[in-house]
């Protein structure tokens, strides 16, 4: 667990369920409405490269609602390899895409 | 005039949540093509038109402190809304101008009849002045 810090008004203050270095996997599901996850990293795994804070969900500002609690945004960073079926870059290339908690479950 | 409205606030209709789906793409919405095949990208500048600049002020006005008329989140589900065949045809500030008319007529802060009533009043004056007016119609 770790603190992540507001960094917008009255978004509070949250404990983040996962930590730098942690291993996860972005949810394969589908999504009714505006969401922020790209399709293309839906289902796919990464490693947890920084915690950005809290921020209002912006899948419920989209629909005038006022997005709290705030919800813990992260950097995710993927493999490009493992991203794209036939990614022939280097073997190195990384990805990286900010990516909500609940979007998130452990790999 | 345009007042000070605060988004949230509860005798606003709330907005249907729904999902435009690209055509044979599994699940994926319209709008989100990433790694789908679209051919090379155009890199070169082009000058934006005024009423490309318009269009970004208005938003930054619309959407900053002092009127909050509505959120960035929003307007990026107004541009989700529209169907793919839309979606494909119009250009980046063609979807911005039509998220922020449906917006502030969503909002309340004035109403379509207006705008229609606008726009009609402002075709009739470039056709008096003898100045092309476009006949197409950005669909609601």
């Amino acid at each position: 667990m770790v603190k992540a810090r507001s960094r917008w008004p009255d978004g509070g203050e949250a404990a983040g369920r996962f930590a730098p270095g942690d291993r996860v996997r972005v949810a394969a599901r589908e999504a009714l409405g505006h969401c922020r996850t790209p399709w293309y990293l839906r289902g796919k795994t990464g490693v947890i490269a920084s915690i950005h804070g809290t921020f209002r969900d912006p899948e419920r500002l989209a629909y005038h609602q006022p997005g709290l609690p705030a919800q813990v945004l992260y950097k995710v960073r993927f493999r490009q390899r493992e991203v794209w079926d036939r990614y022939d870059g280097p073997a190195g290339d990384q990805l990286e895409a900010d990516i909500f908690e609940y979007w998130l479950e452990p790999a | 005039m345009i007042g000070t409205f605060l988004h949230g606030s509860q005798h606003m209709p709330q907005p249907k949540r729904k999902t435009m789906l690209r055509k044979g793409a599994g699940g994926r919405a319209a709008h989100d093509v990433g790694g789908l095949e679209f051919g090379s990208i155009d890199r070169e500048e082009h000058d934006p038109a005024l009423w490309e600049k318009r269009t970004d002020a208005m938003l930054r006005l619309l959407v900053g402190p002092s009127k909050r008329a509505f959120t960035v989140d929003g307007m990026r589900r107004v541009i989700e809304d529209y169907g793919q065949q839309q979606y494909d045809r119009t250009a980046y500030y063609e979807k911005w101008i039509r998220a922020v008319r449906n917006l502030i007529v969503e909002q309340g802060v004035v109403s379509r009849e207006e705008i229609e009533a606008r726009m009609a009043e402002v075709r009739e004056k470039f056709e008096k002045a003898g100045r092309k007016a476009s006949k197409e119609k950005i669909p609601w």
